[in-house]
């Protein structure tokens, strides 16, 4: 099948230089394409989507009384990544990492660089992902952050920028894995003759990771999960079976004289380290919130005593704050004393006058975004929307700044995609892992997630986005 | 291995034993109707008597028409005894427990789900010929017994799934000797007529006993087909069978090795497959063959809720939170 007519006008494509041109890493990838019949390769999309059904790769959405579940379409087209581009990726994000760790270990600790003025001490305390019972910690190892997704994009003239840090409990890293046995069915010749690096041992060095929290021989690992009913449930699931761990929820566990147990038909068994893919507040009702049924009573205590680890460390949330954000590149400096290696985005805080000012002068350029919240919710894409909503945002604004940050509207990348019965290009952005144990690994591979309607921005799975598998090659 | 784990593991062979047994019982009373006389109906209110569900199957039916009686036995998601909602919970549960499975099951599991959702989507009660439908979905279930029986370790978990199956077995062979003996009875008159033996050789054929029965006792008398299907000791759907296995099971997850109990549910199942053993089938029909099955049920549901208490029961610690707080 062929891909012209192609168009890449304007923006920048990860496949092709021009309308014409193929950049060189794809070369191959595009030869093997164009063997295929346009019936061969639709036959190829059509079995992704069986495939993950069979596999049970589904999540249940939020507000869908039917209860249905859903599967991310997984485009078989993947995103090719270059030796030379993976190298910056790869030593900018354990860069960020790095400094991300000292500073939440600062801010907990005595706040040097809060009384500094290198971040406003108020900025810090106020936001809602600042968890007090937190300070004086040190957490095993000195560790804070774990496991990190962060999101990046490729703007117009491909450089890459982070655009947010999810430093809480990232999703995704399973589609990262099955999306990729998927294409090993689809091309299994092309991926060694390309020199695709493989993601398949993500889960022993997870569990690596997670073993070296403790200092016990044999640490008791466990993945502590909200329930079947999370949407990422599939996922909590299975890492646990990748790595040969126990899945539990909150009522499986049980804190006595603050050590954590889980009830097993012989009693009650020591755990070391929780992977916890539950929220701060929803952990620990008799610290955070009381309402919660998910987790369990006493864990906290448990954590502070350094009984129990704890992955990620409770509090992280506040250095991934939409505001905090705007910082990182004056933390990156100040701890490290280097230049973040990738950019920001730009960011305006409207808690600022000055940046208030230019935001409501300018909101039809910009993307709005609530500083607490995820998943695409609570955001205006300026050029999108219309004049009543930039008004309604406007007046939101007005009345709560500090709730609020700006950016100028990126034009992300694109990406070959199957649309109906044609290649059309598609916009994306780029979710590497990373895991912190004893040093920073970034994993070769990521999940792209793609705005599957045209010229749409938005690639959260909740609104329309998909996914393709992310080929990082040795060269 | 965690008490909510096993919970499951011990629901997933009930659950799949259930799905087998009704998927075999709506197959052979699907063949029955087609052998039966014109002037007389279709039974499939025994069947419903069986399962346990009579009363709310009357508030949503005023007769025993078949393709109600299918629906309500195979595709009703409100019926949770039901052939899907059984499906929809094994495969809930088969996701929380897939440590303890692994992706050969789970796969097979989800992909009889989807087969039994297709088969709810294309109204297979309304077919002139559901059968295939049924024989597949008992295939699928017997092709997963297929897949654990070489894949799963004898650890903990699979004692207590076995423990379930066979305790769900036991409930449904007795239930359904139960319903069908009351149900024959007034017509002992007739015995040897061509419709009793049609109706006796169907309850045979639904625990699929039918060619073993033949072989052991040669000819259909009732108190042949009441000790075969209570006390028989090779026959795999006996109540005596299933129940002895179920023992070993219990033994194993217990640990105990040397005979005898360390808890309650032991005691009680040791106790009532040693009144099998040495019990006598016309002594049984003597004192009433419905009261002596009400028995081994009541029974059933004790060891149940004592294997639950023993094993799966967790501390609420809810609960504890609250009295740290007074």
């Amino acid at each position: 099948m062929k891909f012209q007519p192609y168009v890449t006008e304007h923006i920048y494509d990860e496949m092709f230089e021009s309308n014409e041109k193929c950049r060189s890493h794809y070369a191959m990838f595009k030869e093997k394409i164009e063997d295929l019949s346009t019936r061969k390769l639709m036959q190829l999309q059509h079995s992704t989507d069986k495939a993950q059904r069979a596999i049970g790769m589904t999540f249940n959405v939020y507000h869908d009384k039917k209860g249905k579940e859903k599967i991310l379409p997984l485009d078989i087209i993947p995103r090719v990544i270059n030796g030379k581009d993976w190298e910056v990726i790869e030593k900018g994000l354990a860069q960020r990492i790095e400094a991300l760790n000292l500073f939440l270990q600062d801010i907990y600790n005595g706040g040097k660089i809060l009384k500094d003025k290198i971040v406003p001490e108020e900025l810090v305390l106020s936001s809602q992902d600042y968890l007090d019972p937190c300070s004086g910690i040190t957490p095993p190892k000195g560790r804070w952050c774990h496991i990190i997704g962060t999101d990046l994009v490729r703007d117009g003239k491909g450089h890459f920028y982070v655009l947010e840090d999810n430093l809480r409990c990232p999703s995704g890293v399973s589609y990262m894995l099955e999306n990729r046995e998927i294409l090993k069915r689809a091309f299994p010749q092309l991926l060694s003759s390309m020199g695709v690096r493989p993601v398949s041992d993500y889960p022993i060095k997870l569990l690596n990771m997670l073993q070296y929290m403790s200092d016990k021989a044999k640490p008791t690992v466990v993945v502590l999960t909200p329930g079947v009913f999370n949407s990422a449930y599939f996922e909590h699931s299975y890492l646990a079976n990748e790595m040969g761990v126990t899945l539990v929820t909150g009522q499986d566990l049980i804190v006595e004289n603050d050590f954590v147990f889980m009830q097993t038909t012989k009693g009650l068994k020591q755990v070391d380290v929780i992977y916890r893919r539950i929220d701060d507040k929803f952990m620990d009702p008799m610290t955070f919130r009381k309402d919660s049924l998910l987790g369990t009573p006493g864990l906290f205590r448990a954590f502070k005593k350094g009984n129990v680890a704890l992955a990620n460390a409770p509090g992280t949330g506040v250095a991934d704050d939409k505001a905090v954000y705007a910082y990182v590149p004056r933390i990156i400096k100040y701890y490290l004393g280097e230049d973040p290696i990738i950019e920001n985005v730009p960011t305006y805080l409207c808690r600022e006058e000055k940046d208030k000012k230019y935001v409501l002068e300018n909101i039809g350029n910009l993307v709005v975004k609530e500083t607490n919240a995820a998943g695409g919710y609570g955001m205006l894409i300026g050029p999108k929307t219309t004049k009543s909503e930039h008004e309604k945002f406007k007046k939101l604004i007005s009345s709560n700044p500090s709730n609020y940050i700006a950016q100028p509207t990126l034009s992300l990348s694109t990406v070959p995609t199957i649309s109906k019965s044609k290649i059309d290009g598609r916009h994306v952005d780029l979710r590497p892992y990373v895991l912190y144990g004893e040093k920073v690994e970034v994993i070769p591979g990521a999940l792209t997630r793609v705005a599957l309607k045209k010229g749409s921005l938005v690639v959260n799975s909740s609104q329309g986005g998909g996914s393709k598998d992310t080929w990082v090659l040795y060269n | 291995m965690l008490s909510t784990v096993a919970d499951s593991l011990y629901w997933l062979g009930r659950y799949l034993e259930r799905v087998e047994n009704y998927a075999r019982f709506i197959d052979v009373n699907f063949n029955l109707s087609l052998d039966l006389p014109p002037d007389v109906q279709e039974q499939w209110m025994p069947l419903i008597a069986t399962t346990g569900d009579i009363e709310s199957y009357h508030k949503k039916n005023n007769n025993f028409d078949r393709q109600n009686a299918m629906y309500f036995l195979a595709f009703d998601e409100e019926n949770s005894n039901s052939i899907i909602s059984c499906i929809k919970a094994s495969r809930e549960i088969a996701r929380t427990v897939r440590g303890s499975l692994n992706k050969e099951i789970w796969e097979k599991l989800n992909e009889t789900y989807y087969f039994v959702l297709k088969g709810k989507k294309q109204k297979i009660w309304t077919r002139e010929d559901p059968r295939e439908f049924f024989k597949q979905v008992k295939l699928d279930i017997q092709l997963l017994y297929g897949i654990s029986e070489d894949s799963i370790s004898r650890g903990q978990g699979w004692y207590f799934s076995k423990l379930g199956q066979y305790i769900e077995r036991a409930d449904k062979t007795s239930r359904i000797l139960d319903v069908k003996y009351h149900l024959l009875l007034p017509s002992l008159d007739d015995v040897g007529s061509p419709i009793d033996y049609l109706q006796w050789t169907a309850l045979l054929k639904s625990v699929t006993g039918f060619e073993l029965y033949c072989r052991e006792y040669g000819t259909i008398e009732i108190s042949g087909v009441v000790e075969f299907l209570t006390l028989n000791k090779q026959f795999p759907r006996s109540i005596l069978f299933s129940l002895k296995e179920a023992q070993k099971c219990l033994s194993v997850v217990s640990g105990t090795t040397d005979g005898g109990y360390s808890n309650k549910a032991e005691k009680e199942l040791g106790s009532l497959v040693s009144d099998l053993q040495y019990a006598d089938v016309s002594e049984i029909i003597k004192s009433g063959l419905h009261e002596y099955i009400d028995g081994i049920q009541i029974k059933l549901v004790q060891i149940s809720d004592e294997v639950y208490d023993h094993f799966f029961k967790i501390k609420p610690n809810f609960i504890e939170q609250k009295t740290q707080e007074q």
